[in-house]
């Protein structure tokens, strides 16, 4: 065995125990919140998840995006099918192991090949629409700083990547036509035989060529592994937790609101007093740390875990935000920084806990990042979560927020006190008695 | 617009010994809101027309808790549904149709979890179903060929998925039916919901009701069909900051049935 499958089998170690683990922490960080059991309606969440994630549908809603996005999508997809073969050939010393397959093999790489081209162009158009068009969703305020660089990162690399996979091509495909030892004839190079007649690779020397087409090779694979690596540090961990987010999504009707089966006993005993109150609030332990079961959510802890997983799907497209009545008419709400806010305090959280082997509180939750003005603007019309691609729901972290600010802290907006104060009082949200309820009929 | 309303109470139904064949929930904006209440007698006469047997809850109404329950009043709005769903269960009520979208979610989807399941239908659901099986027709043509717009209830349209009933019966009207921009699933809030109804909006650059207003009359249309009591007050006072109430009415779709058939 060779020094270089030495070197290849140490490098695709140590990136998959790296990213096993930051899949742990992840995994880890999503588990801070509330249990809740969503395993009903299973033939139904297969097909919402195939026609979401995997066929894209509400992608698509968006036809230029969608479109360049399914390009993106493919490409990742059936180019990785390429990395198996890097694999082999890596660990055995092989070169293009899969060709025997002959003609398939042909039209494999050939597609792989127009795919790469496809990615290659897309990317360099959200290039263009996030940086020089600037579509108003991708400069908004939320996006500042890092958010910004993550996704001009990710496109950058996407774009790197794609350019060494079609130069390893070229060179290859030069190395073919010149006969060369090891570079079996294999493969269709429908893209890269015109990158290779572009910067005259043809004629150029055999050592030269084979110096490019490892480069390129090593380029690649290395990308590969560190690009995965990076997923669960960035918003991109989307292309992975789209498919179980959008499967475990809400299926009710996008207006309902989960009953607090809690309130209910409470309220319940005080209707009727023969039935007792309910056990006192249950706790759980999180990290080492005994969390209250509070009314609604202080921090990502009194969320469902569900909504943790939200956070972590959410790749900041700003769809959501682009449709929020509150966002279009300038009020400080924006559903994706709801979204941003939740997964950026987990992260802290996690590295609390990291550094000290157990959550301890820092003093600050979710309403340090998530003001009152923001979950006050919502008007819970849902626009947000039929526009999220991968089913995120926005509205039920601002629910619960609200709840906890109502319920746990008593603050609301005055208006709202004096509706709660007629609905209590008169049974009606305005000041208009029982007594009254008949009037219209004789009017 | 002569004949009496014929309305009785549950209790009267139940002192007779009747069952009335659908419970019209009527809902406080329907009962108190000087415009909504001719939306409810719009429907009324509807119902009367197509001799529906209706009962209301009368007095044993109360607010169904949507507000509370968007506003973060968990405890209030679950006093509030566990009281109506005693009554409701007392009486044993199956059906029930109500001409507001809030209540019409709450109910239909709320109430099962604190132990009232009922079959819970929206008015232009209702109305969509009465014509169908022919129990009322759209005579003479007073809307025939005017540019009417719908505006999508987002608690009707988005929350419970129903886009059809309130077209197919503003397409009874023979009138041009013109779609907004943001229609069905991508239609625009009028900015009422979650509470935002009893309450301040917050700061912004404009109002929702304005944004959706202009683009409802950017369709130009002689009528904007409403199917919500808040759409309708959100959207008529929207029509009135562009000084256009002279020329567009804002209408629930109830209203306008109820106009074409001179009810």
């Amino acid at each position: 065995m060779g020094i270089g499958s030495i070197i290849f089998i140490v490098l695709v170690a140590a990136a998959s125990w790296l990213f096993a683990r930051n899949i742990m922490r992840v995994r880890r960080n999503i588990l801070l919140g509330k249990d809740e059991v969503i395993n009903d309606r299973q033939p139904e969440r297969w097909a919402v998840m195939t026609r979401v994630a995997l066929g894209q549908s509400k992608m698509v809603v968006r036809p230029i995006a969608g479109f360049l996005h399914i390009i993106v999508y493919a490409g990742f997809v059936i180019i990785n099918i390429e990395v198996l073969e890097i694999i082999i050939d890596g660990i055995f010393g092989t070169h293009r192991v899969l060709s025997f397959m002959g003609g398939f093999y042909d039209f494999l790489i050939g597609s792989f090949e127009w795919l790469a081209l496809g990615v290659w162009v897309a990317c360099v158009i959200f290039l263009v629409r996030r940086n020089i068009i600037k579509l108003k969703r991708f400069v908004q305020k939320e996006l500042d700083g890092w958010p910004k660089s993550d996704a001009n990162l990710i496109l950058f690399t996407e774009i790197a990547l794609m350019s060494a996979f079609l130069l390893m091509n070229a060179a290859d495909w030069s190395l073919q036509q010149q006969g060369a030892e090891h570079y079996v004839k294999a493969g269709a190079f429908p893209v890269s035989s015109a990158l290779a007649g572009l910067f005259n690779l043809s004629t150029a020397a055999p050592s030269t060529l084979i110096l490019i087409e490892r480069i390129c090779w090593w380029f690649h694979i290395i990308g590969i592994l560190a690009f995965l690596n990076y997923l669960p540090y960035s918003k991109h961990l989307h292309i992975l937790l789209a498919f179980p987010n959008v499967w475990y999504s809400k299926l009710k009707p996008k207006t309902e609101i989960a009953n607090m089966e809690r309130v209910t006993g409470e309220v319940k005993s005080m209707l009727d007093p023969s039935i007792p109150p309910p056990a006192p609030a249950p706790t759980h332990t999180v990290a080492g740390h005994e969390v209250a079961d509070r009314f609604g959510a202080k921090d990502v802890f009194d969320l469902s875990w569900k909504s943790l997983m939200d956070a972590y799907s959410c790749t900041e497209c700003g769809r959501c935000t682009s449709e929020c009545p509150a966002n279009i008419t300038g009020k400080l709400l924006s559903p994706r920084k709801i979204m941003m806010d939740t997964r950026d305090r987990m992260e802290e959280v996690g590295k609390v806990i990291d550094a000290k082997g157990k959550w301890e509180d820092d003093g600050k939750s979710l309403h340090t990042r998530i003001t009152d003005e923001e979950l006050w603007a919502c008007t819970t019309c849902n626009a947000c979560t039929q526009a999220c691609p991968v089913n995120i729901d926005p509205v039920n972290i601002i629910m619960e927020m609200r709840r906890y600010l109502v319920m746990e802290e008593s603050k609301t907006r005055p208006a709202l006190t004096g509706m709660f104060n007629n609905v209590e009082n008169n049974g009606a949200p305005w000041a208009f008695g029982p007594d009254r309820r008949l009037e219209w009929t004789q009017e | 617009m002569s004949q009496s309303l014929s309305i009785r109470t549950m209790a009267e139904f139940a002192a007779a010994g009747e069952v009335p064949e659908v419970l019209f929930w009527v809902g406080c904006a329907g009962s108190f809101d000087d415009r909504a209440k001719k939306i409810t007698k719009a429907f009324v006469r509807i119902l009367n027309a197509a001799k529906v047997k209706f009962a209301i809850l009368g007095q044993e109404e109360t607010c169904t808790g949507d507000p509370a329950r968007r506003a973060g009043n968990e405890f209030l709005f679950q006093m509030q549904a566990l009281q109506n769903v005693t009554v409701l269960n007392g009486y044993g009520v199956k059906r029930i149709v109500t001409a507001c979208p809030h209540c019409f979610n709450t109910l239909k989807n709320e109430y099962p979890a604190l132990g009232g399941t009922y079959e819970v239908l929206h008015h232009t659901q209702f109305i969509n179903a009465l014509m169908k099986e022919g129990r009322i027709k759209v005579e003479g043509g007073s809307f025939k060929g005017k540019r009417i717009t719908f505006h999508d209830p987002c608690y009707l349209g988005r929350g419970n998925n129903e886009y059809e009933a309130p077209r197919e019966v503003l397409l009874k009207l023979d009138a041009a039916l013109v779609e907004l921009k943001r229609s069905k699933q991508n239609g625009l809030c009028c900015g009422a919901g979650g509470a935002q109804m009893f309450k301040e909006a917050e700061p912004g650059t404009r109002e929702v009701n304005i944004e959706r207003s202009e683009e409802a009359l950017a369709a130009e249309p002689q009528v904007i069909a409403a199917g919500c009591p808040f759409c309708n007050t959100m959207l008529t006072d929207g029509v009135k900051h562009f000084n256009k109430e002279g020329e567009v009415k804002v209408m629930d779709i109830a209203e306008l049935i109820a106009a074409a058939n001179d009810l």
